[in-house]
């Protein structure tokens, strides 16, 4: 059976993990290979790297560390961040990744969807949406760090880049994001039910019964985190084993 | 040597890693004179069957690769790889594949999700040395909407998302991986190992 999936995400600046201080005990924290490795060996699923360098050629330098990931781990990667054109995700797969998430620039370029979607398949081409409750059962599209409100629907969004060749959607819901409360579960449902490709949780985990509420209530295939893993609240091992309590199928 | 084929589809760099990881060194190339003089071939591959189809009937490769098999060369299909061994895809039309093994690639059509992406289990058919470190219930990483439809002989090991999938087949000196060893973990390794075992 098709198990959910427990990925950690990883933010890069200027080839360097930022978040993470905390493992003590390993010697460099900061190189994404290393907490990568870390990661993969823990039993994550997937790994996921934003890179939120600021300028574009900045970027390119940073993400050599791709490359660096590529030769070390052993699991999928999906690398985001900063991705506006057909030459960011070749840039991107070619350095060694398996997919790359492409946000704000969909919403301006829906043709880059398509476009990478028939080039390289829909499975390198994840969409991920920054989501904000608009309404009783409504939830808006942002962009630009959640600054900017597009007025887009989310679940209409969400079916549009489906159709567009989008193979995967990561659900970021902004209100809960940092909060340790739990996922936006009727806002994942609301996707859920709608859409026919791979959906990801994002934004709001704190305890474990997070993870499993989002794979028992809104069905979605795979959740993640980042700072409950970076901060060793929540190990991967004793959350899949926890989710495999529940009944939930998971790798071990 | 052994050869990874480049075609001009998908990353390399990982399969090359991996490979290496389990003592099968390879190159990386589109030559067609390293290619006819290689010990063991490598025909990855991710994206559309109809382009890499193209890619390898135009280039003359598709003539080299049946060869290559017919002389009894180890050839080892990975994902889009592995289909382009079968006879013919319906991806999006009707494209010619190697004809390796008999057999059509069709798409996934019973679950409500597809692609197919992520971990499933394996359970294993037959015995062969190339799943000797492989047990019923291992985790491999897949990724594909489209599986191959066959009579079922080469396979030795399938999973199961509303069909029967094959992910590990082999016929003789043809072997394929529906999914990615190079990216499932430890389970992966140990098909690696298993089949550098088998090629060196």
């Amino acid at each position: 059976m098709l198990t959910r999936r427990v990925i950690p995400c990883l933010d890069v600046r200027d080839g360097r993990v930022v978040k993470g201080k905390k493992f003590k005990d390993i010697v460099d924290v900061e190189d994404p290979e290393v907490l990568g490795e870390y990661y993969s060996r823990a039993g994550a699923d997937e790994l996921v790297f934003y890179d939120i360098t600021a300028t574009n050629d900045a970027r390119r330098i940073s993400l050599e560390f791709i490359e660096k990931v590529a030769a070390k781990i052993n699991i999928p990667f999906c690398v985001g961040g900063g991705v506006n054109s057909i030459e960011d995700f070749t840039d991107i797969l070619r350095r060694g990744a398996d997919k790359v998430s492409v946000n704000s620039a969909a919403v301006g370029n829906p043709k880059l969807i398509t476009e990478a979607s028939l080039k390289f398949g829909a499975q390198c081409v994840v969409l991920s949406m920054d989501v904000k409750k608009v309404d009783e059962g409504k939830w808006g599209v942002f962009i630009n760090g959640g600054r900017i409100d597009t007025g887009l629907d989310a679940l209409e969004w969400a079916k549009e880049g489906v159709e567009l060749g989008a193979g995967e959607l990561v659900i970021n819901s902004i209100d809960a994001d940092g909060m340790k409360e739990g996922y936006d579960l009727e806002l994942l449902k609301t996707i859920t039910s709608n859409v026919g490709v791979p959906i990801i949780a994002s934004g709001g985990a704190g305890r474990m019964e997070d993870f499993s509420r989002a794979v028992l209530e809104a069905d979605v295939d795979g959740v993640l985190a980042a700072s409950v893993f970076h901060y060793k609240e929540i190990e991967i091992r004793d959350l899949k084993e926890y989710m495999r309590s529940k009944g939930i199928e998971v790798r071990l | 040597m052994n050869v990874i084929v480049d075609y001009g589809l998908g990353n390399l760099r990982s399969l090359q890693t991996a490979l290496k990881g389990q003592g099968i060194e390879t190159g990386i190339t589109s030559d067609q004179e390293e290619i006819a003089a290689a010990s063991a071939i490598f025909l990855p591959g991710v994206g559309a069957f109809r382009d890499a189809s193209k890619a390898l009937w135009e280039s003359g490769l598709a003539d080299l690769l049946i060869r290559k098999a017919n002389e009894g060369t180890y050839i080892i299909g990975i994902c889009l790889g592995m289909q382009l061994m079968y006879d013919r895809s319906f991806e999006n039309g009707e494209y010619k594949g190697l004809g390796l093994i008999p057999g059509d690639i069709v798409k996934l059509e019973q679950m409500p999700k597809i692609p197919h992406m992520g971990w499933n289990n394996l359970t294993l058919e037959r015995e062969d040395p190339l799943v000797k470190y492989t047990s019923t219930g291992d985790y491999v990483y897949f990724v594909h909407s489209y599986y191959a439809k066959s009579s079922g002989e080469e396979i030795l090991a399938y999973g199961e998302y509303g069909e029967r999938i094959p992910a590990i087949v082999r016929r003789g000196n043809t072997i394929g991986f529906q999914f990615h060893p190079e990216k499932s973990a430890e389970v992966g390794a140990r098909l690696l190992k298993a089949l550098g075992e088998i090629i060196l």
